[in-house]
């Protein structure tokens, strides 16, 4: 039996390694074979998943949303204390001082990742800023989003704070922090397909688990995450109907 | 010199649509909207709240002790016209989302303004309670609930 997993594209890249080494690991506490799928980019990761092609999917928390209610997968547990939040920032030497001060036709860099981009258009929302009165340039990672920021190409900057808090000192100096959002109930989840359903709790035992011996620890360190708890069916649909009223 | 004494106090009576009132003080003073902040909260079918997120227990002013099991109507500012809240409910209970601006009541009796959205949640096809999310709203959309809810009032 093979087991497919794949992982939301975004995650900092200096832990890509780290899901190889947990595939690794996953394999050997379910002695099976896991085959480790990465995307660059969340459409066609989406269309994948869709065509049935995993069994395991770390997601982000609107991609959870669309897993569990249109396709049957089940949320087992979520990282520790790492909840999603999005910060909106600017160059350091902007007249921009707060969201307010954003005027329609801001010129806004952002990734592809849904949830930071939901969640930086919310709040926008206080400088009557939307999708209609801006100008929103995607781009592959949140590198160039700071470097956009760097040169002044852009007005104003969509981060998932992990990946801000991630850029080098250098690259933080060069920019202001607008607002951070602190939600603290959204995150990323890891979910079992449909047809895994029966392994879900062995599965959830073992990574509930991996924070108690020195192998699970390091492989945990490689992820960036510091350990998993478990995400009750409850727990998971509350996280999904606070995301439908983020929806408009 | 507490706050309250640098503004005007006005004690109002609050109908409530369950035939219950009470005579709460007005104090016509304004708290900012928290940055980067949710306020989160479920009710069950009757409107009564079963969780309240910290910002929600920050921003009302009361414990979150106060807030569970209290009626979600304990928030309703006396200058929010009833229809606001027939259209709320008649909205929530056809299964549907409501989003509106709504001026909020504190213990205090002071008063912030948010964006709500309420979405029924609805468990093995059937509606057990709802949530209701509140965000930052502008300062223009503020202006045209205000005007508009004044004229709500004298309806």
């Amino acid at each position: 039996m093979t087991l497919n997993l794949t992982v939301s594209p975004d995650f900092a890249p200096d832990h890509i390694s780290g899901w190889f080494i947990f595939n690794t690991w996953l394999q050997r506490q379910l002695d099976a074979r896991v085959h480790l799928e990465l995307y660059d980019c969340f459409d066609k990761q989406r269309e994948d998943i869709k065509a049935g092609n995993f069994d395991l999917v770390y997601a982000n928390p609107f991609d959870a949303s669309m897993l569990v209610r249109e396709l049957g997968f089940k949320a087992i547990v979520r990282p520790v204390a790492k909840p999603d939040e999005t910060i909106i920032a600017t160059h350091v030497d902007s007249m921009v001082n707060a969201v307010e001060d954003l005027k329609a036709g801001a010129k806004l860099f952002a990734t592809d990742d849904p949830d930071v981009n939901r969640i930086g258009m919310i709040m926008l929302e206080p400088a009557d800023l939307d999708q209609t009165n801006t100008v929103t340039t995607t781009v592959n990672s949140y590198v160039i989003v700071a470097k956009n920021l760097l040169n002044k190409s852009a007005d104003a900057g969509f981060f998932l704070k992990d990946a801000y808090d991630e850029l080098s000192e250098l690259i933080r100096k060069q920019m202001k922090v607008l607002v951070s959002s602190e939600i603290s109930v959204v995150h990323h989840t890891l979910l079992v397909g449909p047809k895994l359903q029966k392994l879900a709790p062995q599965i959830q035992q073992h990574l509930i688990n991996m924070v108690d011996d020195d192998k699970g620890r390091g492989v945990l360190e490689s992820m960036n995450l510091e350990g998993w708890e478990v995400m009750t069916e409850e727990e998971t649909e509350f996280m999904i109907d606070l995301i439908d009223t983020l929806i408009d | 010199m507490s706050e309250h004494e640098l503004t005007d106090v006005r004690e109002v009576v609050i109908n409530y649509y369950d035939g219950s009132s009470r005579t709460v003080s007005i104090v016509d003073r304004e708290v900012p909207y928290p940055e980067g902040k949710l306020i989160v909260s479920r009710t069950d079918k009757q409107g009564v709240i079963t969780h309240a997120n910290q910002a929600f227990v920050d921003m009302s002013g009361y414990s979150q002790d106060e807030l569970i099991g209290k009626n979600h109507y304990i928030l309703r500012h006396p200058d929010m016209p009833t229809v606001a809240f027939t259209g709320l409910w008649e909205t929530i209970e056809a299964g549907n989302k409501w989003h509106g601006y709504v001026k909020n009541l504190r213990k205090d009796g002071a008063y912030y303004w948010v964006k709500a959205t309420v979405i029924p949640n609805i468990r093995n096809g059937e509606v057990v309670g709802y949530t209701s999310v509140r965000r930052k709203p502008s300062r223009s959309k503020i202006a045209e609930s205000e005007a508009l809810y004044v004229t709500l009032m004298e309806a």
